[in-house]
């Protein structure tokens, strides 16, 4: 079934015109937007893009969290052939630079004022953006800047009817929708997919797990990630399910549990964040609930998964975890909205067992998948019942993946991305002439069929000793532990693995206040010998873990320190997708990489940083180093 | 969020829109609690639209101007007249009910309330139904309270507090206490708005992003505002014209540059030397 977009909403509209298609939570009510009155705002704005002169295929840029408003706006431009970009919405200004100069971008659709000024701010930079148009007046009604009107605007103009004309002019090997990848290096690069790139994976996808228009989600990620995109876009098209759009981004969490969605999907930092703050209520709470809590969990931790995997479980195991259910895990689902949930699903990082073992347990079909910007998501994915906490499932329909030489993925499947945008280069890179996409990603399928993916194929590096060094790997398993919110290792052709911590301020913040350790502001928490103590025993289970692993057991962590800020992207030590930039950080902190290496006890360092509303200051400490006992490796003298 | 830039990108548009004529005139005021003279002789005007601060040292009587134009206190000489209507004796509710609304220095919130219960409160003064039909609920006053309720829920994403509106307001911090304290005085919809140091005790980034919804508030609703504040970079940023006091004497009256230039006001903030 080949088809577009539009086509698809029209479908919708037409076959279910008073099925709700959105609803987006303002003034404290849910209000919903159906197929019918959809298709006919996607109609009016459409005709008015095409007054203002928007041709078939120009690209118009989209900034703003999920709203209806502005994913009508895709749909609209997508009508008229013209192709959405969408972007970050909490991008830094000069970051809109690079798409709105490489894709001759001269229309975009924005939020609020706050993106509006982004783009005023660049104007100069820009000169081909002619109009912006905004959803939300507020506190834009005295701009007065060429080009600027409000989304009403558009709406007003008696334009010519060219809709339905231009729907049927649509071919699905048109571009779709274009999505520039965060980038860890250097410019980022547009990623081109057609209306059947995005909508043969995404049906593929449903098809993998029988999703129905009756489902539910919540969208709050940023639209400008093909995740949120196909899970709130793609999809939602192709079954014709319901959308939610939260209130704000701070609401997210209550919108959640007031939707109940059905199909969820988040990255893994949102499910840790989650039970993070499960575990800090529970520590508050009075001594038969802990207990209680304790007990259920226990009986959960060694039954629930097989529960959930169907496989028959013993008659006292079945009615403790019966009574749990009843006194724990459905009120604990509850709280966190995932009463209803079906199918959900993370992805972007690897996910620690612990953290994927909690949430399958009190009965959440949460699963794994691997896909990527450029393979429109998605590759594998986890089947019910046959899901693992270390491998990412099965290649879906219409998937064909192998392994090259060197270890690195090949994927082919309808859903590649037509290439870069004006980058023959990079698109030459990673398209192969018979048509195979190199993922950039070391791994391998299992004895069961199952894919393993153990760091990026180009970080994999080897120490002096010619032992693997993965950093991503050990970053990962560093990372599970709750105390740490990131890890950057380093090691590559050195004698030995050194590694930089951060520590997650609200549970080390929370761990200090139960020990009475007095401390001002995270530089002095992360500076305590106290704190040190608790990421050295942290670093010794990873180095523990690592030893047991053949491959691996030589890129264990000898020494490391706790860095005196939190990695930021407003300071490009993060991706905007929160990814270590290795490289960037390494060079940035050259000195205390140094001081590891040349064993120094301690090391100064003044750092300059920005804060959230734009201001720059510095931050300095002096450093401990720790050292780190490394275990002997067993395996390989046996 | 940007707070910074958009707080930046308002201020001209702020200077650009229409200030009209008088609509609280204070004529010779003076105020004494026995002996103690806490106003002598102050006279200043408020036009339609603007943002009007009125600052001092400590002890300087600024809180006393508020009380008197608000009729907590009646001063015993001089009139105050709004739109043109002098009165003389007034209490809170009659000054309420001709439009003029405020905040308080320190916060007079129902700690044990929801947010959106404290801003329902604000409301009040709007609702016609009797207490027996409220208790009830039912008819007329269901109705009205879904028309309230809206206003309310307008205010809240007005000055985005969503997350906290069934939070119980003694459990939130200070700043967005001050916030729902605004938004309580919003809830009247007044022609004039009185600020008692609404940025008092806040951080900067509480203090930046509580100018951002005083200029938004007079921008979108073109609300005047009298405000009273400590601290002078965030009047200078914010005020069209500002008034000085000191020891319950004006010092000084006008632009924040022409204040700021003023020798008394100078002397009164930095001291001279004698």
């Amino acid at each position: 079934m080949q088809t577009t977009f539009p086509r698809l909403l029209l479908d919708h509209a037409k076959a279910r015109p008073d099925a709700p298609a959105l609803r987006e939570k303002e003034y404290g009510i849910w209000q919903t937007l159906s197929w019918r009155q959809l298709a006919g705002l996607v109609k009016q704005i459409a005709n008015g893009l095409a007054a203002a002169g928007l041709q078939r295929g120009e690209h118009i840029v989209v900034i703003g969290e999920n709203r209806p408003r502005l994913y009508a706006s895709m749909l609209a431009a997508q009508s008229l052939g013209a192709v959405p970009v969408p972007l970050y919405q909490d991008a830094a200004a000069t970051e809109f630079v690079f798409p709105i100069v490489n894709a001759e971008v001269a229309f975009a659709i924005v939020e609020d004022q706050e993106q509006v000024d982004k783009l005023l701010e660049i104007r100069p930079q820009c000169p081909g953006l002619r109009s912006v148009w905004y959803d939300d007046p507020r506190g834009l009604r005295n701009y007065s800047e060429p080009g600027l009107a409000p989304l009403d605007a558009l709406l007003d103009i008696t334009a010519a009817d060219v809709f339905d004309t231009e729907v049927a002019k649509a071919d699905p090997n048109d571009v779709a929708a274009m999505f520039f990848t965060s980038g860890t290096t250097g410019n980022p690069k547009g990623v081109v997919h057609s209306h059947f790139t995005l909508l043969d994976r995404a049906q593929a996808g449903a098809r993998f797990d029988k999703l129905t228009s009756a489902e539910e989600v919540l969208a709050y990620l940023p639209p400008a990630w093909i995740g949120q995109n196909i899970f709130s876009y793609a999809q939602w098209l192709a079954c014709g399910y319901v959308v939610n759009c939260p209130e704000s981004a701070a609401t997210a969490s209550i919108d959640l549990k007031e939707v109940g969605p059905t199909y969820y999907f988040a990255p893994p930092r949102i499910f840790e964040a989650l039970l993070t703050n499960v575990t800090i209520r529970m520590e508050d709470a009075s001594a038969i609930k802990k207990w209680l809590y304790k007990h259920c969990m226990d009986v959960a931790r060694r039954v629930g998964p097989k529960v959930l995997d169907g496989h028959t479980v013993g008659l006292f195991d079945r009615v403790q975890y019966f009574l749990g259910n009843l006194l724990i895990y459905g009120p604990l689902r509850n709280t966190l909205g995932f009463s209803r949930v079906r199918v959900a699903y993370t992805a972007g990082e690897a996910i620690g067992p612990d953290l994927f073992t909690f949430y399958r347990s009190i009965g959440i079909n949460l699963k794994q998948l691997y896909g990527s910007t450029e393979t429109a998501v998605f590759v594998c994915l986890q089947p019910d019942n046959q899901v693992k906490a270390d491998t990412v499932g099965v290649p879906i329909e219409g998937v064909e993946i192998k392994v090259d030489d060197n270890g690195e993925l090949l994927v082919r499947s309808n859903g590649l991305l037509k290439g870069y945008y004006k980058n023959e280069a990079a698109t030459r890179e990673v398209l192969t002439a018979d048509g195979w996409y190199r993922t950039g990603d070391a791994g391998y399928l299992d004895a069961t069929g199952h894919l393993k993916i153990i760091d990026r194929a180009k970080d994999v590096g080897r120490l002096s000793s010619g032992d693997m060094f993965a950093p991503k790997y050990i970053e990962n398993k560093l990372k599970f532990f709750p105390y740490i919110k990131e890890a950057v290792a380093f090691g590559d052709k050195r004698d030995t693995v050194c590694a930089f911590i951060n520590i997650d301020f609200e549970a080390v913040g929370n761990w200090a206040e139960r020990r009475n350790l007095p401390y001002a502001g995270y530089t002095d928490l992360a500076g305590k010998p106290e704190v040190r103590a608790l990421i050295a025993d942290c670093v010794s289970k990873v180095n523990a873990d690592l030893a047991a692993d053949e491959k691996l057991a030589g890129g264990q962590i000898s020494r490391f320190l706790v860095l005196h800020k939190e990695l930021d992207a407003d300071d490009g030590e993060l991706t905007r997708t929160r990814k270590v930039r290795r490289g960037a950080i390494g060079e940035k902190y050259q000195v205390l990489v140094d001081a590891l290496y040349a064993g120094k006890r301690e090391q100064f360092i003044e750092t300059a940083m920005k804060f959230e509303d734009g201001r720059s200051g510095s931050v300095s400490a002096t450093l401990q180093i720790a050292d780190v006992p490394v275990n002997p490796v067993l395996k390989r003298a046996a | 969020m940007n707070t910074m830039a958009s707080a930046a990108m308002t201020a001209p548009a702020v200077k650009g829109r229409h200030i009209g004529a008088v609509i609280l005139d204070v004529r010779n005021i003076s105020l004494a609690f026995g002996g103690v003279k806490a106003l002598t002789d102050i006279s200043f005007d408020v036009r339609e639209h603007e943002v009007r601060a009125i600052i001092g040292p400590n002890g300087a009587g600024k809180t006393s101007m508020l009380n008197c134009i608000n009729g907590v206190y009646t001063p015993q000489q001089g009139t105050i007249s709004f739109r043109g209507k002098t009165f003389n004796h007034m209490n809170s509710r009659q000054v309420a009910e001709m439009g003029v609304a405020r905040t308080f220095q320190s916060l007079a919130l129902f700690k044990g309330m929801s947010v959106l219960d404290n801003i329902m409160t604000g409301r009040n003064l709007r609702m016609k139904t009797n207490l027996f039909q409220q208790a009830i609920r039912w008819g007329a006053a269901e109705r009205e309270e879904a028309a309230h309720r809206e206003s309310v829920e307008r205010i809240i994403d007005f000055l985005e507090i969503q997350p906290f509106r069934k939070t119980p307001v003694g459990r939130l911090p200070y700043g967005l206490q001050k916030r729902v304290d605004l938004g309580r005085a919003l809830a009247m919809e007044p022609k004039v708005l009185l600020l008692d140091e609404p940025m008092a005790g806040m951080n900067v980034e509480e203090k930046q992003d509580m100018c951002r919804f005083v200029l938004d508030v007079n921008d979108e609703f073109g609300t005047t505002i009298v405000l009273i504040e400590h601290d002078m970079s965030v009047v200078m940023d914010i005020s069209d014209r500002v008034v000085v006091l000191d020891y319950g004497k004006k010092i000084g009256d006008g632009t924040p540059d022409a204040v700021r230039a003023n020798p008394d006001v100078i002397a009164a903030y930095l001291g001279t030397s004698h």
